[in-house]
């Protein structure tokens, strides 16, 4: 029994690592991937099941009667767990509202919370995200906020009870990658609850050097559903996460200005 | 009576219920992933069938869709 699951653990190359805790759950993989931008649903289901991501975020909209395909039917198949999000809501009255919709529709309390300040740069708004995080809190949920790269701010929604923090590396959907790795970092090492690095991801990199950074998780979205081949970028973000948790786990070397020789000089001949 | 569905008025029959509405947008019997509030305040699947509706309510019927 016990061998037969550190050769599955040894097949996600985490040889030494069962999983890890959130929301009172353990999960097999750090990557949690969102649904939105792909261009059918086809490429959306190669894509989740190359990315290995156990939890799939969806989001809540009116019921438009002429769309065809229903997202949530592929992602029950693919055995995904389906986390709700509160995306496009302006006001903690708004992000509250759909979080209780989601509970009913998707039998969870879980909730990726997002309460937006403005469309251009869609950056959280802080007051209004720490309001709606005490309520839901209170209300029983599990409540995963997508938050600003402020290590105050991150302290605050774990003081309000978060499930976990989940600050942006750059704007949504932008691809920049981490702006402020040191922002990331001190978020990191206050916290005590899992911090999952989400929005901004571009590429396989950006991943890598989330989980570097100790993050116990990446979420991204657009950087998979946009790429030119999305379920070849799913299997690069799988490897990423698990080679930047495999090099965090390991230790890097420090950081020197000067050369330092992997080859001893003793017992070099003399050929002169 | 004239509702709002989905921001839309809608004209239904005096007594119509919150499962009724949910007819109106082409669900039926339909239930995961689906999720109702009438002013704002959700209602329960299981309530659908016994929540009347009244004049100029507004009603939300929402759904799962992909999203980040």
């Amino acid at each position: 029994m016990a061998s037969r699951q550190v050769a599955r653990a040894t097949e996600r190359g985490l040889a030494s690592e069962p999983g890890f805790e959130l929301g009172g759950r353990t999960w097999g993989s750090r990557l949690i991937v969102g649904t939105g931008g792909f261009q059918s649903l086809d490429a959306m289901e190669r894509a989740l099941a190359a990315s290995g991501a156990e939890i799939v975020t969806v989001a809540l909209r009116r019921v438009d009667p002429t769309s065809k395909g229903s997202a949530l039917e592929l992602i029950d198949r693919l055995g995904k767990f389906a986390l709700p999000n509160t995306a496009g809501c302006y006001t903690a009255r708004d992000a509250v509202r759909t979080a209780r919709l989601a509970r009913e529709a998707f039998e969870t309390d879980w909730i990726k919370l997002e309460v937006i300040g403005d469309d251009r740069t869609l950056f959280p708004d802080a007051v209004e995200l720490i309001d709606a995080a005490e309520t839901l809190v209170d209300e029983g949920f599990v409540v995963l906020p997508y938050t600003n790269d402020d290590p105050i701010l991150a302290r605050r929604l774990e003081d309000a009870g978060c499930a976990a923090v989940m600050p942006l590396g750059s704007p949504i959907g932008s691809g920049m990658g981490i702006a402020n790795p040191y922002n990331i970092q001190i978020i990191v090492e206050r916290a005590s609850v899992p911090v999952i690095l989400d929005a901004g991801i571009g590429t396989a990199s950006d991943a890598a050097m989330a989980m570097e950074l100790g993050c116990a998780g990446v979420l991204l979205s657009s950087s998979v559903a946009r790429a030119k081949d999305p379920e070849a970028m799913a299997r690069a973000m799988r490897q990423a996460v698990d080679a930047g948790y495999e090099a965090r786990r390991a230790g890097r070397i420090p950081r020197k200005l000067h050369a330092q020789a992997s080859t001893p000089d003793e017992g070099l001949p003399e050929l002169g | 009576m004239i509702v709002q569905v989905n921001g839309r008025p809608e004209q239904l029959p005096e007594g119509a219920t919150v499962a009724d509405a949910v007819r109106v947008v082409g669900l039926d019997g339909e239930r995961r992933g689906v999720a109702v509030a009438v002013d704002g305040e959700v209602v329960r699947n299981s309530d659908w069938e016994q929540t009347p509706l009244t004049e100029r309510q507004a009603v939300e019927i929402v759904r799962a869709v992909q999203g980040g």
